[in-house]
């Protein structure tokens, strides 16, 4: 009995690691096919969203299952939370991703600002780095690890706030190019909450290993910073 | 968020300065070593043969540069005691207080009154509807269009004459109350009754703003401006500051013999 329980928990960790591995490969491909302007790889990272959502399902069940057949306690009830929390984390973190894709084919074949091409994908990498380090620390329940991460958003944050402001300048001297604009700040937010997403994995991580849930992310750029 | 504002020191007699600044695009150094400063509420007019980087050292004051990824500045530019280039200040925020007035008028295809507004919006204003009402008027009669636009805020931007279009995106520029405008050749896309109409406004809001205009023609620049820098592009076609004086000084006796070659036609 205890067996199948450690191996269907084993199970679902390994599906969650899974999961954020393609989803970490997919913040960087969309983010490329955005400022590439390839729209075959967007499709793909729109297509690819209906696959998470029913992982994400799959696993919310099997927790729920494994809940009401086994009553956990203590650190396995902890784990089986954390798992279901962050599934949800990396189900949003696509949709983002998804979000990115259809903004990307709604520009068409137009290049996009230059600064963004320059200077998205970095962004994308710090997010993406930000999410291999939440999901490593939920791998080796490293609470260190998880509580370092959140630092890493003031890079996030700093590009977003530049990026944003060189739109805005972009628009003040192009203001027929409004609707390109938006599009921009569209997906560079998108890009930002992705991140902020990975810092609710952290708080998760640390809830797992210690059992205080602790905010660690200011939402701070829940709407545009100059609206 | 922007750490300019601590560093105030209102009433300074310069508004902005320029030290060592060298711009690149690529490894193509288009402007060298430019030291500059800018005196407060007086128009300072930029002059030099095209493609001497006059465009270039003025979007570096408000970080338009930024755009160009492949732009690179050097060296220093202060306001108000702090370097803009620094990592911890905000564009935004510089961009808010030093405004930019492009060389073809930029309307949006918006009313005229959004036009106004959207420029306050953008930069953080927050006021009610009443306040905005008075904003768009304000900036509006301080950019000399208003009693050309009062009966027709809820028309397009783009019905209006090059000359109001202009002067609309004037009203845009003053309605996030800045410090400095910049000024790329405003009236390059004029008729002339529209160029003096310019050249006088820019003459009132020197009251309350700080000019950096930009201009190939020697006329307006005499014509329009306190102070003068005369450009010119060195044999590794790098553009560097030849000359700066007053206005008065530099037409009528300029210490170098090429501002002199210049200003009377014989070259650029
Ligand atoms: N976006 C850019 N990319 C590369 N080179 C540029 C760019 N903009 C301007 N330059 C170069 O920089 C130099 C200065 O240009 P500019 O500042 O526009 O001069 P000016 O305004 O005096 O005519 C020129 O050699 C120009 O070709
Ligand atoms: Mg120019």
């Amino acid at each position: 009995m205890r067996e199948s329980f450690d191996r269907e928990l084993q199970r679902l960790e390994a599906e969650i690691i899974r999961m954020g591995s393609e989803v970490e490969e997919h913040l960087t491909q969309v983010t490329a096919a955005f400022v590439e302007r390839d729209a075959v790889t967007a499709r793909r990272m729109i297509a690819a969203d209906e696959a998470i959502n029913e992982r994400r399902i799959q696993v919310g069940l099997d927790a729920l299952t494994l809940i009401a057949t086994q009553q956990p306690m203590a650190r396995d009830l902890r784990l089986i939370a954390a798992i279901m929390e962050i599934v949800g984390e990396l189900e949003r973190i696509h949709d983002y991703i998804k979000g990115i894709g259809k903004i990307s084919l709604n520009i068409g074949p137009t290049p996009v600002l230059p600064t963004i091409a320059a200077h998205m994908p970095e962004m994308a990498e710090t997010a993406r780095e930000m999410l291999h380090l939440s999901l490593k620390a939920f791998a080796e329940r490293d609470k260190e690890l998880a509580l370092r991460v959140p630092a890493m958003d003031d890079k996030v944050d700093f590009l977003f706030n530049h990026l944003y402001a060189d739109v805005v300048a972009y628009v003040m001297e192009n203001p027929l190019g409004t609707t390109h604009a938006n599009s921009l700040e569209w997906a560079l937010h998108n890009l930002e909450r992705s991140a902020d997403r990975t810092i609710n994995i952290c708080e998760w991580v640390v809830y797992m290993v210690t059992g205080v849930y602790r905010e660690m992310s200011m939402g701070e750029y829940e709407s545009p910073p100059a609206a | 968020m922007s750490n300019v504002a601590t560093y105030s020191t209102n009433g300074g007699p310069y508004a902005i300065e320029a030290q060592d600044l060298s711009i690149y695009y690529g490894s193509f150094r288009a402007v060298k070593n430019i030291n500059l400063r800018f005196p407060t509420h007086k128009i300072t007019a930029l002059i030099g043969p095209s493609g001497c980087g006059k465009s270039t050292v003025l979007r570096a004051f408000n970080r338009m540069n930024d755009l160009i990824p492949i732009s690179r500045a050097e060296g220093v530019i202060l306001f108000h005691g702090k370097n803009i280039y620094d990592h911890d200040v905000d564009p935004v925020e510089i961009r808010r207080r030093v405004g930019m007035v492009f060389q073809k008028p930029n309307p949006f295809p918006k009313t005229i009154y959004e036009n106004v507004a959207w420029g306050a919006r953008i930069n953080g204003f927050k006021g009610s509807k009443t306040d905005m009402d008075a904003l768009v008027e304000e900036s509006l009669r301080d950019a000399a269009v208003w009693d050309d636009v009062k009966d027709k805020l809820n028309q397009s931007g783009l019905s209006l004459s090059g000359g109001q279009q202009q002067r609309l995106c004037i009203a845009r520029a003053i309605a996030t109350r800045p410090e400095i405008i910049l000024m790329d050749e405003p009236a390059s896309a004029l008729d002339p009754i529209s160029t003096l109409r310019i050249e006088e406004l820019i003459q009132e809001l020197k009251k309350n703003y700080t000019i950096l205009i930009v201009t190939h023609n020697m006329q307006q620049a005499a014509r329009a401006s306190d102070y003068t820098a005369f450009f010119n592009m060195d044999a590794d076609r790098a553009g560097y500051l030849v000359e700066y004086n007053q206005t008065d000084e530099l037409f009528t006796s300029p210490k170098n013999e090429m501002t002199e070659q210049y200003i009377t036609g014989r070259f650029g």
